[in-house]
């Protein structure tokens, strides 16, 4: 990873003194993850380049830390990072503190400098670049790199090599770098706390805060890490990462919103209480939003909400603060981990069960088995069922024709399709079902999402 | 003098007798320590003090739940404590007829004089006299209604010297004949269809004499009958029927179960009251015509019918209404009447008949219940559980299971003698003899589990694994029918101490010759993904076999997702397989309609396109950017007449190692238009039907599938070599292979080094079924673009090994186990669990670059 600094002032060579490195020789310093060298390509009284070589170490990054195969085939080593941060503060302190002794005026005085850094991840493209440096000054040039020109189909990668060019003063075009580089990275290879805070409040005096972009920056910077819950997950699934939180936020981006969750956890809700119901399950329940709903209504004597995921059991156990209930309330609600698609027991002996949003991520071969578990074997009086109305997806403007919302749907039905899956169901157990639109409707699409009240015939 | 005591081997037995009538000494002497629970004993473990009768209460909770958890177990349990209260026998017998066990009592009624005497001698029992007095009195009043109360034994031992003479056996409950393991010709409801029976029993072997109205029954060599019971009503000849039987029986010829019809005939016979509906009555005419004492015979020879047997060392279970796994080998009144009448769910169909409850679907015993009761169009099995009343009284036929050769033979009814209320022949089509229910059941996955496999005996599998599985197994998998293997993980030789290697060849045959191996292949591992195919001839085929209904074949990945997103890929991968198969007319050669194959498939972008891309392009693009970078800045400097010599020589190598990286992965990459570039390398022919080709060694897989290769070039053949590990010439055979293979020219991913044989035995237990070597070049893919830097080479040399190879050979043991389940026919439950714990032991955190 390379970050050169190019001052073009003369006499340009008293850029070592700012950085209190002499541009006659090249220095090494020790750092935790690796070894940085400064050393100046170019040293002429017109124009003096002073170079920042900082080799992370790829091996003493993953010892002891052994978790997924990324660690090894890293970019760690070659892009621009917070490691790059932490190695301008330890290797040009002074100079970012805007420190100097021989040349203390000249720390202050605005210089024509040009940074150039050889590979800055940017994950959200050159825009957001551009949006980052722009506002203050800089001009931005950056040349994007292709993932390999051996395989053109690939396209171009998230890296740059990236100048920027403003009359500034050496200190603020340090500080700058050790705030945003981690920034566009979106990442930190250590634990953010507390003091990070600090530090950025610090370092972002009197240039963040009126930064039009210091919201994403402060949320960036202040990253935190995955939780370590979700390791054995991460070893299976094998495109990594949590297809189904990132789905999530799609879906809610489709779909405009939380409202239309809220109105689906109204409508069953409804059901419910339409039926009765005083002993309610909710199968797939996610972070618990309609386990919630339920909890609050005195009405329901006995809640339990079941997912498949064992993190996501836990997320919901946090965000219904479960540990903190009294004990009269804690004997209301449980929550387990279970599967739609396996014969369960304890599933057996509820009023009702919510299905909300869930049998769209089943396989179609798996429904067979879903109906039998649910309608055959824990057969509640009334199952309120949702899923998405495909008809609808043509007035969503962000979703691409023939694309479902959500990256884990595996169907999505039209209302006819619904139907006919529904009256199916009906005809094998035992049940009867009314339709209800949940959104709102459309003349020709109907709604958003379609639901299905069934009971017990 | 009392007989002596015979006790029932499961049985809950209450000593009952006032403080000092020697009921500790007497249990010491004729049970085990862990049989009797002392009150005393368990006052001292919850408050310190055995006489503490403070803590009594608390101290009977304990003592009943252990009680409790050792009758479940199937455990003897004698009860130490005075009992001489109603009430506290009550919950005796209340816990004896929860666990389904008989309840006996042994009464040491001795004079109150001498417990007083006894009870002085012991410092801790200084209660007053009024106590034991009390106590005996008690006791005495008790002793008339022990029997009414619920005891089915009650001994009772009156003085000293009877209690001293006592003699305590124990003997086989009257259903266990475990001793006796057949063979057996088990006979579904017969319902007084007596010429049916004679066709039947000649049909199996049976010599039939008849003399002067008595049957005189031959079986074949060591083979005895067992009637499932219902050997009357409905049918024309009930009586011989009987006659039949109870001369079987009392010949050794045969063991008989009782029905809910033989039952009720008994009552009837007995002058109780009756309905006489379901057949009855005919069969009470037909008995008309018989003396008084054959009737007579008849009602003591049904009234003296066992509920049901269990037989063959625990694997067999006959009764004629099925019997639950917790009901096996027990003996109450709850036992017998799900014996004799199923148990139903309350409700009634449309033809009012009572709804039963469908226990074999969750039937999860390890032994077969073979039963009757409830006419079926065909015998299927289900879950280890197979109905073989075929109906013949209503005009269907008279089945017979051979056990343990598991062949159904039957004979066809000569008439219908009698209308069912309900219909039990569909009107037209075939019948279709019952699907084994392929519902799994969560209790089947999760928790804790410990599967036995042939290879590994018992396999343990953690909770937090499973729980990470079932998430997997629930959103990603393919239909569980589907899935009848997946392929174990596998460990790298011994990490290599060559200057520049961290793997090498000598390595892996060191192993196995370590391991006292001496025979084995080097084949060449394919930079692909890992596959399983399962190809069925046709849709039908797979619905027959599988059960499944959406295609004839299958690619899944080893962690059991489908292979290709795209259906008309997979199909026409499948295809080829296919053809090849039929070309090679390898369906007629093996007798099958399925192979299951275990595969690599290339190119290794066609499933981890977009890793290979975001991951390992994408490094390689930021590694040759700052290292061009890099490498130019510091030429600059050195122009200058810098000293950068040391560091500029250090960026120039790493430049090269990137440059040699995007040449790894760029290798294993092509783009795929069509089925044209896809790649599909067979190495294993795991199992086609009845067979896991396990036995056969590697040599054999790998020629019969090249042969299938040849002619396809979607197929691609495994190349290998052979050697023996001791030889020092085929290890330098090898190497060069190995070499050549992974050089420069080729960057092979490298080899899989594996014994001759499947399945090797090693030092102890089995050997690694396979270890890789993996090339130079393609480690860069694992360790990074620049490992083969000395410095990193050194400390990545610490690697260990053993948690990996446990781990592969446990997820051979399951992977193996699984195909024997699913060749042998077990449910599917039973192939679902191995497949499972191969997924859950795959979330255990293991060097994932091993």
């Amino acid at each position: 990873m390379l970050l050169t600094i190019t001052n073009e002032l003369a006499p340009a060579t008293d850029l070592g003194y700012l950085l209190h490195k002499n541009p006659v020789r090249s220095q090494s310093f020790d750092l935790p993850f690796g070894r940085a060298h400064v050393f100046y390509p170019e040293s002429s009284p017109e124009r003096c380049t002073a170079a920042l070589l900082l080799e992370v170490d790829p091996v003493g990054l993953v010892r002891g830390r052994g978790s997924t195969l990324s660690q090894y085939v890293n970019d760690r080593p070659y892009a621009a990072s917070s490691f790059l941060s932490v190695a301008i503060s330890r290797v040009f302190g002074s100079a970012m503190s805007g420190k100097s002794r021989e040349r203390p005026e000249m720390a202050e005085a605005r210089l024509p400098l040009r940074a150039r850094i050889a590979v800055l991840p940017c994950r959200d493209g050159e825009g957001f670049l551009r949006r980052l440096f722009e506002p203050l000054g800089y001009a931005v040039s950056a040349e994007p790199h292709a993932f390999d020109g051996a395989f053109p189909d690939w396209g171009e990668s998230p890296y740059f090599t990236v100048e920027l060019s403003a009359q500034v003063r050496l200190r603020d075009l340090l500080t700058h770098l050790y705030v945003l580089v981690p920034v566009l990275d979106d990442d930190k290879h250590y634990w953010v706390g507390d003091e990070e805070v600090e530090k950025l409040l610090r370092r972002g005096e009197g240039w963040l805060p009126s930064h039009p972009e210091r919201e994403a920056i402060t949320a960036r910077y202040l990253k935190h890490q995955r939780g370590l819950a979700r390791d054995a997950l991460e070893r299976l699934v094998e495109d990594g990462g949590d297809e189904r939180e990132e789905g999530d936020h799609e879906e809610e981006v489709v779909e405009q919103k939380v409202r239309l969750s809220q109105e689906r956890i109204g409508a069953v809700l409804a059901a419910f209480r339409g039926a009765g119901a005083r002993r309610a399950v909710d199968l797939g329940c996610g972070e618990g939003r309609l386990l919630r709903a339920l909890f609050e209504d005195r009405n329901f004597e006995e809640i339990v909400g079941m997912d498949v995921s064992h993190r996501m059991i836990e997320v919901a156990s946090r965000r219904l603060r479960l540990d903190g209930l009294p004990d009269n309330q804690r004997e209301r609600i449980r929550l387990f981990q279970g599967s739609l698609t396996y014969r369960d027991r304890r599933l057996s002996g509820f009023d009702a069960a919510a299905v909300v949003e869930v049998i769209e991520h089943l396989d179609p071969p798996r429904l067979a088995a879903f109906e039998r578990v649910l309608f055959e074997f824990a057969r509640p009086r009334t199952v309120a069922l949702t899923t998405p109305n495909a008809e609808y997806n043509a007035l969503f403007g962000s979703l691409p024709a023939g694309r479902f919302r959500h990256r884990d749907h595996r169907f999505e039905w039209t209302r006819e399709e619904f139907r006919a899956w529904a009256e199916g169901v009906c005809g094998r157990f035992g049940y009867g079902v009314r339709f209800l639109p949940v959104g709102p409707e459309n003349p020709q699409s109907g709604s958003p999402t379609q639901m299905g009240v069934f009971e017990l015939a | 003098m009392p007989e002596d005591i015979s006790l029932p081997d499961l049985c809950l037995v209450a000593l009952v007798g006032a403080s000092g009538s020697g009921k500790s000494s007497f249990a010491k002497r004729h049970f085990r320590p862990t049989e009797v629970l002392s009150s005393d004993f368990f006052r001292g473990l919850v408050s310190d003090d055995e006489n503490d009768q403070a803590a009594t209460k608390d101290a009977f909770e304990v003592l009943n739940f252990v009680a409790a958890k050792r009758l479940a177990a199937g455990k003897l349990v004698v009860v130490d404590a005075t009992n001489v209260q109603k009430e506290a026998r009550k919950t005796l017998v209340a816990l004896a007829r929860e666990h389904d066990v008989l309840a006996v009592a042994i009464v040491l009624d001795l004079p109150e004089k001498l417990c007083r005497k006894r009870n002085l001698s012991r410092p801790d029992r200084d209660f007053g006299p009024h106590v034991v007095r009390d106590q005996v009195r008690q006791l005495r009043r008790s002793l008339k209604g022990l029997k009414r109360e619920g005891f089915r034994h009650v001994a009772v031992l009156s003085s000293e010297e009877e209690v001293d003479a006592a003699v305590v056996g124990r003997r086989p409950l009257w259903t266990d004949r475990r001793d006796e393991t057949g063979p057996f010709d088990i006979i579904g409801d017969v319902h007084g269809c007596a010429d049916e029976l004679l066709g039947l029993l000649e049909k199996l072997g049976y010599g039939v004499e008849r003399s002067n109205g008595e049957f005189e029954v031959e079986p074949p060599e060591g083979r005895r009958a067992i009637f499932l019971g219902d050997l009357v009503d409905r049918g024309p000849k009930s009586p011989e029927v009987l006659r039949l039987v109870m001369g079987m029986v009392a010949s050794g010829a045969a063991l008989c179960v009782p029905g809910n019809h033989d039952a009720k005939l008994v009552r009837a016979l007995r002058g109780k009251n009756v309905q006489l509906k379901y057949g009855l009555a005919g069969t009470l005419e037909q008995l008309e015509n018989e003396p008084t004492e054959f009737r007579e015979e008849v009602a003591s020879f049904l009234d003296r019918l066992v509920s049901h047997y269990v037989l063959d060392e625990g694997r067999l279970v006959v009764a004629h209404a099925g019997l639950k796994e917790r009901f096996q080998g027990r003996a109450s009144g709850r036992v017998r009447d799900f014996a004799l009448f199923g148990e139903t769910t309350g409700e009634t169909d449309e033809f009012g008949l009572p709804v039963r409850y469908d226990w074999a679907s969750e039937y999860r015993g390890e032994a077969s219940v073979v039963y009757g009761h409830t006419p079926v169009p065909e015998p299927g099995w289900v879950n280890r559980t197979i109905n073989i009343d075929t109906g013949c009284a209503f005009g269907g036929s008279l089945t017979a299971l051979r056990y343990p050769e598991m062949d159904l033979v039957a004979v066809p009814a000569r008439e219908t003698y009698y209308e069912p209320a309900r219909p039990f022949l569909p009107e037209d089509a075939a019948p279709e003899p019952p699907r084994e229910d392929d519902l799994l059941d969560i209790e089947d996955v999760l928790g804790k589990r410990i599967v036995g496999t042939r290879l590994q005996r018992n396999v343990t599998i953690r909770e937090e694994n499973a729980a990470a599985a079932l998430e997997v197994m629930s959103r990603f998998a393919v239909d569980p029918r589907w899935l009848v293997y997946l392929p174990p993980t596998m460990s790298p030789s011994d990490t290599s101490k060559r200057e520049d290697l961290l793997e090498h060849p000598s390595e892996a045959l060191a192993y196995y010759r370590r391991e006292g191996v001496s025979r084995v292949v080097c084949e060449e591992k394919h930079m692909g993904s890992r596959a399983i195919a399962v190809v069925c001839r046709d849709g039908e085929a797979a619905a027959r076999r599988f059960g499944t209904t959406d295609g004839a074949g299958i690619i899944f990945t080893r962690t059991g997702r489908r292979f290709f997103d795209d259906r008309a890929m997979e199909d026409a991968v499948l295809d080829r397989l296919r053809r090849a198969l039929s070309a090679a007319e390898a369906w007629e050669e093996f007798g099958t309609d399925w192979f299951c194959l275990d595969c690599e498939v290339l190119p290794w972008s066609v499933k981890a396109g977009s890793l290979i891309r975001d991951q390992y392009a994408a490094v390689g693009a930021a590694a040759r950017a700052s290292l061009s970078e890099t490498v130019s800045a510091l030429e600059q400097t050195a122009e200058r007449g810098l000293d950068v010599a040391g560091i500029l020589r250090d960026q120039r190598e790493r430049r090269a190692a990137v440059g040699a990286y995007a040449g790894a992965y760029g290798r294993y990459s092509w783009p795929v238009r069509s089925v044209e570039d896809v790649r599909l390398a067979p190495f294993h022919l795991l199992a086609s039907e009845g067979a896991v080709h396990t036995d056969r060694d590697h040599r054999w897989h790998l020629e019969t599938l090249a042969k299938l290769c040849r002619g396809d070039e979607v197929l691609l053949e495994t190349s290998y070599t052979e050697a023996d590990t001791t030889d020092p010439r085929d290890e330098a055979k090898v190497v060069a292979w190995w070499e050549d293979l992974t050089g420069p020219g080729r960057g092979g991913e490298g080899m899989v080094v594996k014994p001759l044989d499947f399945v090797a035995k090693g030092r102890r237990g089995i050997a690694q079924p396979g270890v890789k070597c993996r090339g130079r070049e393609y480690l860069r893919l694992v360790y990074g673009p620049e490992y083969t830097a000395p410095a990193n080479l050194d400390r990545l040399r610490q690697r260990n090994l053993s948690a990996k190879r446990s781990l592969a050979l446990r997820e051979f043991a399951l992977g193996v186990e699984a195909l024997e389940r699913f060749v042998r026919r077990d449910p599917l439950y039973r192939v679902h669990e191995c497949v499972f714990g191969v997924l859950a032991l795959e979330s255990e955190p293991v060097d994932p670059r091993l």
